[in-house]
């Protein structure tokens, strides 16, 4: 029997449970960058303020490790810059998903097995995330080309654009499938994926705000810094173009291979027995919930760390990336000086990490909703246990974690920059309470995103995983895309993350924050509410 | 008699489908009640209101006294629950997971714990993902069993577990009657309900069709008679409560046998077809009295006429 025996069936079925969240995958993709290029012809109509908006980009190095190099000020050009590298990040995200649903996801859940028991292949479940995750990229990169092409930019640039983030979301639907024969469940298998997107990216943000001198090699060395490297709009380099598909091919055999050498359900790392009796600690749903958390938030934390102390290492290049000329100055008196272009870019760092903070709460409370809707928390709600005590505790550890990796990013960040000498002219110490003031700072915004998924939790709790994920979709676009896109600014209130104070050097409001936190506790407790309300499963 | 469970005219629908019906069901206090009923017809979605975790759509629900959405919590404590369908977080061992569970009840008795890790044979220290589905519902049994309780409610507890591991399972639950526990057992496997509980209660489309004890049931069931006549019974077609009449004359086989008579009879109606069989000189006679299976059957037969065969 052929391994790939049953494909056509299984990709049909594949597709149709999946119609709904491939369309607006594709949909999301497509519009982030044609709306972009879209808006940006209205606002930037004469050369003049092209040329403003590119020096500001420019000379900014917060701003380039956001989101990539910028290579000239076309309309074209800079919409790639601006939402190239987000989108591709997103295109990433999407075929993860995708990949590890019908792989990891379908094993894990014994669905694999009934349909291994037909005439099915042993590679087909790969092959058919592999295939749908290529598809769903292809289409992007195709509706990419053809949306930017009738908004009217450069049709070569819309196509190599499209291509640059298809192909970038291919490689990662490769990592994908390499994770779920590493990782026994599907959220690890995702947690893995996950944490090599964002490597990769952050890899291309030490290589776009390094110098003309520095490490600008590392654009290269990053399948985020390749959709850069592909200069759309500017010169529109095709060969480049070649490096994912190859490492996509590569990485992908890979995954065949490790897939062909392990038993259905097995995993790279077998497993090991535990303890036969609960640690006596093990007595209370907060001790549960601290349990099964415990191992994903030290990842979370310990990877906050690490790329704080990257961003922060990169910090003092800010300064030497500028040139001379009276716009520069002014746009560096602007920002109060030398130091406070570190700090604006510090500053522009920790929003990061306030999005990243957002993201773990929020996985932490839909995690409720999937130890709902599988079952697990029955037993839980059928001992002396309320319904507000066993949520509560989940919003414990959401909150606590979510703040433990915002500390770790602070610290991160203030230990390395401090050392670097970019501290504004603090000591090591100073430098990092500064910043470790300024990353806990986006605590209560990150909060309220996360709110928002708890509130749904308790009173529409078949959308939570969709409204949650949609708030902090919505906050990033924002964040990333507001001041540029000049959004009405009704529309950047609407984004939590508006109201914080640019933190380190900027003007702290404590008021802002303690309005966030009020929101978010309200929305918590509008979830607590309805969960007691509502009927469980 | 003091109830455990008092439940009636109880509702629930989600949408348009109508899950419970006015469902009655009443369970006295140290007894072993049997929850029958096709698939789908509303066993799970009672015990989910018992515990508090649905709110009843209309109806009256007593559970220990009290009424479950109101109280819970505290009721949660006074009993233990095993689902039908036990999921566990794949990366806790067995073992965590019986003294989680029974903690949050109030307390595991470690002695009484380790007792049924042996009875049941199963390894405490592996992972719940590696776990089968009899073994799953192994964890939840045991944390049951080993947490000191007034109320067991069990939905179909054994569907996963092989023969020898459900005769333990109904020694456990034997040793549980005599220790004056109250056990609500829904359950398919009727051999098991037949042996444990002293009455049952079938539902089917969401309402109680039949409940009582098992002797009363079958009292008000029909009763399988086969008889060998020494000469041909007269009029048997005519009694009430007679079904399926099979006369047959074998009389040119030579010997004293006359007629065999093979029928099904309304167990209240037993006596008056006794005496005709008896007027026809019986060589030989045998009655069966119906089992849970053949109750049972005819309840799910009826719903599937009911449904499948609206014309």
């Amino acid at each position: 029997m052929s391994s790939l025996a049953g494909l056509r069936d299984l990709i049909k079925l594949a597709a149709r449970r999946d119609r709904v969240m491939l369309v607006a995958w594709i949909y999301v993709l497509t519009i982030l960058v044609v709306s972009t290029g879209y808006s940006f012809k209205g606002l930037y109509k004469t050369a003049a303020s092209r040329e403003a908006l590119a020096s500001g980009i420019t000379h900014n190095a917060a701003t380039l490790a956001l989101a990539g190099p910028l290579y000239n000020d076309s309309l074209g050009a800079l919409a790639a810059y601006k939402v190239g590298s987000a989108t591709a990040v997103a295109a990433g995200l999407m075929s993860i998903f995708i990949v590890i649903r019908h792989t990891r996801a379908d094993e894990e859940a014994g669905r694999l097995e009934l349909v291994g028991s037909t005439a099915v292949g042993r590679h087909t479940a790969l092959a058919v995330g592999l295939l749908l995750a290529a598809a769903a990229n292809a289409a992007a990169a195709l509706l990419i080309f053809a949306g930017c092409s009738l908004v009217g930019l450069p049709a070569g640039g819309s196509a190599a654009l499209g291509l640059a983030i298809g192909t970038c979301g291919l490689f990662f639907a490769a990592v994908a499938a390499v994770a779920a024969q590493v990782s026994a469940s599907a959220r690890g298998a995702r947690g893995i994926a996950i944490c090599v997107l964002v490597a990769t990216y952050l890899i291309m943000s030490a290589g776009a705000a390094a110098g003309s001198g520095g490490a600008r090699w590392l654009l290269w060395a990053s399948p985020i810094g390749w959709v850069t490297q592909v200069r759309a709009y500017a010169g529109d380099s095709w060969p480049v173009l070649a490096l994912p598909v190859a490492a996509a091919a590569a990485v992908a055999t890979g995954a065949a291979l490790l897939a062909s050498r392990r038993d259905l359900g097995a995993s790279l790392v077998p497993p090991r027995p535990g303890p036969a009796d609960a640690a006596g600690s093990l007595r209370s749903p907060l001790a549960l919930a601290w349990r099964l958390h415990r191992v994903a938030l030290a990842g979370w934390a310990a990877g906050a760390l690490v790329y704080g102390a990257a961003l922060g290492s990169i910090a003092h290049n800010v300064g030497s990336l500028l040139g001379s000329g009276g716009g520069v100055r002014n746009a560096i008196a602007r920002l109060g000086g030398q130091s406070g272009l570190t700090d604006a870019y510090l500053a522009a760092m920790m929003s990061i990490f306030g999005l990243v903070a957002a993201g773990y709460a929020i996985s932490v409370v839909l995690a409720m909703w999937s130890d709902e809707s599988s079952e697990r928390a029955e037993p839980v709600l059928a001992t002396a246990v309320s319904r507000v005590s066993w949520a509560a505790s989940q919003l414990f550890i959401a909150v606590a974690g979510s703040a433990l990796v915002l500390a770790a990013a602070g610290l991160g960040a203030g230990l390395s920059s401090g050392l670097r000498g970019s501290g504004a002219g603090v000591g090591v110490g100073a430098q990092v309470a500064r910043l470790l003031g300024a990353a806990l700072a986006q605590l209560p915004a990150a909060l309220v995103v996360a709110g928002v998924a708890a509130a749904l939790f308790g009173l529409l709790p078949r959308s939570c995983v969709a409204g949650g994920w949609t708030a902090l979709a919505l906050a990033t676009v924002i964040l990333l895309l507001g001041p540029t896109l000049r959004l009405a600014q009704w529309v950047q209130d609407v984004s939590p993350f508006t109201h914080v104070p640019k933190l380190p050097g900027g003007p702290g409001s404590p008021v802002a924050l303690a309005w966030l936190a009020l929101i978010a506790v309200a929305l918590a407790a509008a979830g607590l509410a309805g969960l007691r309300r509502r009927d469980i499963g | 008699m003091t109830e455990a469970i008092a439940v009636s005219g109880l509702r629930k629908s989600y949408g348009k489908t109508v899950a419970l019906d006015g469902l009655d069901l009443s369970v006295a206090e140290g007894e072993v009640h049997g929850f029958l009923g096709p698939n789908g017809s509303g066993k799970t979605t009672t015990i989910r209101i018992l515990l508090g975790l649905l709110r009843a759509g209309g109806g009256t629900v007593r559970l220990l006294g009290e009424e479950p959405w109101q109280a819970a919590t505290a009721l949660h404590r006074r009993l233990a629950y095993v689902p039908g369908d036990v999921t566990l977080w794949p990366n806790l061992t067995g073992g965590e997971v019986i003294d989680l569970l029974g903690r949050l009840r109030g307390g595991v008795d470690a002695k009484r714990k380790a007792g049924l890790l042996e009875r049941f044979e199963l390894d405490p220290a592996k992972k719940a993902r590696t776990y089968s589905k009899g073994n799953r519902q192994k964890v939840a049994l045991i944390s049951a069993l080993a947490s000191d309780v007034e109320l067991l409610i069990l939905d179909e507890p054994t569907s996963g577990l092989d023969p020898l591991m459900e005769a333990t399972f109904r020694d456990c639950i034997e040793a549980e009657r005599r220790g004056g526990r109250t056990v609500l057992l829904s359950s398919h496997i009727l051999s098991e309900v037949e042996s444990l509980c002293e009455r049952v209660t079938i539902i089917r489309a969401g309402r109680a069709v039949e409940s009582g004890s098992l002797a009363d049931m079958r009292h008000l069931t029909r009763t399988s008679i086969s008889a060998d006549l020494a000469r041909q019974p007269a009029g048997l077609d005519r009694l009430p409560g007679v079904h399926d009449l099979d006369v047959q004359d074998v009389s040119g086989h030579g010997g004293r046998l006359a007629a065999r008579v093979r029928c099904e009879v309304d167990t209240d109606k037993l006596g008056g077809l006794l005496r005709e069989l008896t007027d026809a000189g019986v060589l030989s006679l045998v009655s069966q009295p119906p089992t849970l299976e053949e109750l049972f059957l005819r309840h799910y037969a009826g719903a599937r006429d009911h449904q499948e065969i609206p014309a």
